[in-house]
């Protein structure tokens, strides 16, 4: 028989009660009496021990034993909670992630990391650490020869109300060798005392087996309680004969009685969590349908564009129905996807809190809008650049707990996470009371790797920007925890990849803020056509603030500086056409989108503005994945490819061309 | 012959273990997730058997014992707890409150098979 790897859903169980753990055991510092807490964790371990056991993860078992051993002295009141156990804890947990991770069998030197911490539990919990020992339940497997046993088996009379059947018992018996069974009845009383579920028989089994005698004990191991056995060896006999029925001891006539059990009346209360009522879906099971609404909403387009041309009255009002819908449809599967942010503030609480201990600073974690949703892709990829603007803000923003006081600050440093939905987007905040952002020294660092020029007039906002560019570090050592240079750059295209922006602001240096925006889906977004010498392209919405027109002569009236007056107010633009290279010849009424940017609006210049379009986005495939221009394609009623514009790489490329670099207004 | 057998552990990867050992020895597979929902399904339908962990969220194990063996359905039913070796006073109270048998954890396929075929009629 094959076994289905089972191992499997064991893996992703433990990694789901590991992460519990974490979140349970940083819960347990804050209020270190509550026994829910610590019982939840007791069950956590013992399930991971448990089914570890089963599946072969010995190393996990028996490291593990030690921890519960540790947290039962806490739930009998033994041992209380204090910093250092709960250091160990988290501890304990990220060894028996390792474990998980490598070899089941376990490694010499993992055993020693393993016995290490299994050491400063016991030394904690004053117990002597004897070493774990998995339970071996090995039958002594003597192959006996042929012998005779007689076995007496009276039972507990209340044997039924235990979900036992001595018939049951019985037939184990055979299964072990010849039987012959005789039936005692002389206990069964008269009719009117008789309880039709109790047992009133006793038996005498004559059996001859090869099995050694444990084997018979074990047939009644379940029914020993309250009932009269005997086993008996004979002399070995080759075969069995009905013997005279062996005089029974004197048996009182009256049955054992059990003790009645007191049942409480009242289950004490339980702070239960209640389970919230989900399913758990495949993720590819979650895109595949993502992916079939987003072809609806192509077709359904079509059918728009084709019930339009073919001015049919009966078609209108169903396919303005089916479009409304769809849209429903659309956002319901969409809304699928989304998560709320809480899952990923929680992992930060670990990794603030140790952090905090490795630089030796005093910081606190406040978190808001944790309930704040976001599509479960924007959340995965979020997690490596929201660490690494944590780690900087740690790091390098808050000072240690004498600096503060001598600033007049707080000794502890506060760090504040918040998410919330500004209407299509989600904008989450990492704000720091810490030293603020330097533009002198930010402007000096750029100047001295040459990343900027010497004389080079910047804005502040331009200033902070510094810091994204790539080799930029203005840490003095490299410290373990960050500094080396790649991470923000990493980070600011991470975001951009997710068609985010970030920008960094410090107020009077009084600490710093990190703003990251962040659309509600990937999937499908709101998109403005345009269309340049019959190419389409996409603007995304979000972006866009108006459109304006510009005429030829307007265009050459600016001395060629590529910028319009928009009431009263002069927007840069980029000419579209000339950046893409598209040939042929630029109408003579063009139009020009304006976006807003990171706070700076520009312009972009395109033949028409079609309309808006509900933009099913498709990826570009591994050929044209890394280009800075577009991020994505997307097919349109009628079959054709528009190209979706990545609006931050565009405006670095055209700021790369000297020929279309949008003037910069500020000067 | 084929039973049906509900099996209650709050670990789903102990409850696919032994709804496929048992599976493949004939017998038709309950489970649940722990003793509220043992319970919730109980009121529905009536096994031959129950296998049950004894650590459990929202109600644990020798509760659920309790309040199975309660039900006029499952007053002779066979009830066998999951148990590890370290919890003795659990078997007592578990046997106290009604469970017929137990199985030690770690426990082998045929170990929870013999056991099953012991207890089944």
């Amino acid at each position: 028989m094959s076994i289905p790897n089972h191992s499997a859903t064991f893996l992703q169980e433990a990694e789901e009660l590991l992460q519990q753990i974490e979140a349970v055991t940083l819960d347990l510092e804050s209020s270190p009496g509550d026994m829910e807490i610590v019982n939840r964790l007791f069950r956590a371990f013992h399930t991971i021990k448990g089914s570890g056991s089963m599946f072969g993860f010995d190393a996990v078992a028996a490291f593990t034993h030690h921890v519960e051993t540790t947290l039962d002295l806490v739930r009998e009141g033994r041992l209380g909670i204090t910093p250092p156990l709960v250091t160990l804890i988290l501890a304990s947990r990220d060894h028996i992630h390792t474990l998980l991770e490598s070899d089941p069998a376990g490694s010499p030197a993992l055993s020693e990391v393993g016995d290490r911490i299994a050491a400063e539990l016991g030394r904690l919990s004053g117990a002597d650490v004897a070493p774990a020992h998995v339970a071996s339940t090995a039958l002594a497997n003597q192959q006996a020869e042929l012998a005779t046993y007689t076995i007496f088996f009276r039972p507990d009379p209340t044997i039924f109300l235990g979900g036992l059947d001595p018939v049951c018992l019985l037939n184990d018996l055979r299964s072990l060798g010849e039987c012959a069974i005789e039936t005692h009845c002389d206990a069964v009383p008269p009719l009117e005392e008789l309880q039709p579920d109790h047992c009133y028989f006793a038996w005498t089994v004559t059996l001859a087996t090869a099995q050694p005698e444990t084997a018979i004990r074990d047939v009644f191991i379940f029914a020993e309680d309250g009932a009269e056995l005997k086993i008996e060896r004979r002399a070995s006999s080759a075969s069995v004969r009905v013997l005279a029925p062996v005089s029974a001891e004197a048996v009182s006539g009256e049955p054992a009685r059990l003790e009645a059990v007191k049942v409480p009346v009242a289950v004490a209360a339980q702070k239960a969590a209640a389970p919230a009522a989900s399913v758990r879906v495949p993720s590819e099971r979650l895109d595949r349908l993502v992916n079939l609404v987003g072809e609806l909403v192509i077709n359904q387009s079509r059918l728009n564009q084709a019930q339009a041309l073919s001015g049919d009255p009966d078609l209108a009002a169903p396919v303005e129905s089916m479009e409304r819908l769809i849209a429903e449809l659309r956002d319901s599967v969409l809304g699928i996807r989304m998560m709320p942010i809480g899952a990923t503030f929680s992992r930060f609480q670990r990794l603030v809190r140790d952090l905090a201990s490795e630089l030796g600073k005093e910081i606190d974690l406040v978190t808001e809008g944790a309930e704040t949703e976001l599509d479960k892709t924007v959340l995965d990829q979020l997690g490596d650049p929201l660490v690494h603007l944590i780690r900087n803000s740690l790091d390098h923003g808050i000072e240690g707990p004498d600096d503060r006081l001598a600033k007049g600050k707080n000794r502890r440093g506060t760090l504040r996470l918040t998410a919330a939905h500004e209407g299509a987007h989600v904008v989450i905040t990492i704000e720091d009371d810490g030293r603020g952002l330097d533009k002198a020294a930010l402007r000096a660092k750029a100047e001295e790797k040459g990343l900027i020029a010497p004389d080079a007039q910047l804005t502040e906002q331009e200033t902070f920007n510094l810091i994204f560019l790539p080799g930029f570090s203005t840490a003095k050592i490299v410290s373990n925890v960050s500094g080396r240079g790649v991470g923000m750059d990493v980070v600011k295209r991470t975001i951009e990849g997710l068609r985010g922006s970030i920008i960094l602001s410090s107020p009077e240096g009084r600490g710093t803020v990190i703003r990251l925006t962040l659309p509600l889906t990937l999937a499908i977004i709101d998109g403005l056509l345009v269309e340049i010498e019959g190419d389409r392209f996409i603007v995304p919405m979000t972006a866009v603030t108006e459109n304006v027109e510009l005429s030829r002569t307007e265009r050459f009236a600016n001395n060629g500086r590529n910028a319009v007056d928009v009431r009263g107010s002069l927007v840069p633009y980029i000419p579209l056409r000339d950046l893409f290279e598209i040939r042929g010849n630029e109408p003579e009424l063009e139009k020009i989108v304006i976006v807003a940017m990171e706070g700076e609006r520009l312009g972009l210049v395109v033949d028409r503005v079609i309309g808006s379009h509900q933009t099913v986005i498709q990826s570009l495939g591994p050929f044209y994945r890394d280009n800075d221009l577009f991020s994505g394609t997307t097919i349109m009623g009628d079959g054709r490819v528009a190209m979706i514009l990545n609006l931050a790489g565009i405006l670095r490329y055209a700021t790369a061309q000297p020929a279309s670099r949008p003037i910069n207004l500020t000067k | 012959m084929s039973k049906t057998i509900m099996t209650v552990d709050d670990s789903a990867s102990m409850r696919q273990m032994i709804s496929f050992t048992l599976t493949q020895a004939g017998h038709k597979v309950i489970e649940a997730c722990d003793g509220r929902d043992a319970l919730t399904k109980l009121g529905g339908i009536v096994p031959d058997m129950l296998i049950t962990d004894l650590n459990m969220p929202n109600m644990d194990g020798i509760e659920l014992i309790r309040q199975a063996r309660a039900l006029p359905t499952l007053k002779y039913t066979p009830i066998i707890m999951l148990t590890t070796e370290s919890q003795d006073e659990k078997k007592q109270a578990g046997r106290a409150a009604g469970a017929t048998g137990w199985i030690v954890k770690p426990f082998k396929a045929e170990q929870l098979t013999g056991v099953v075929s012991k207890l089944l009629k």
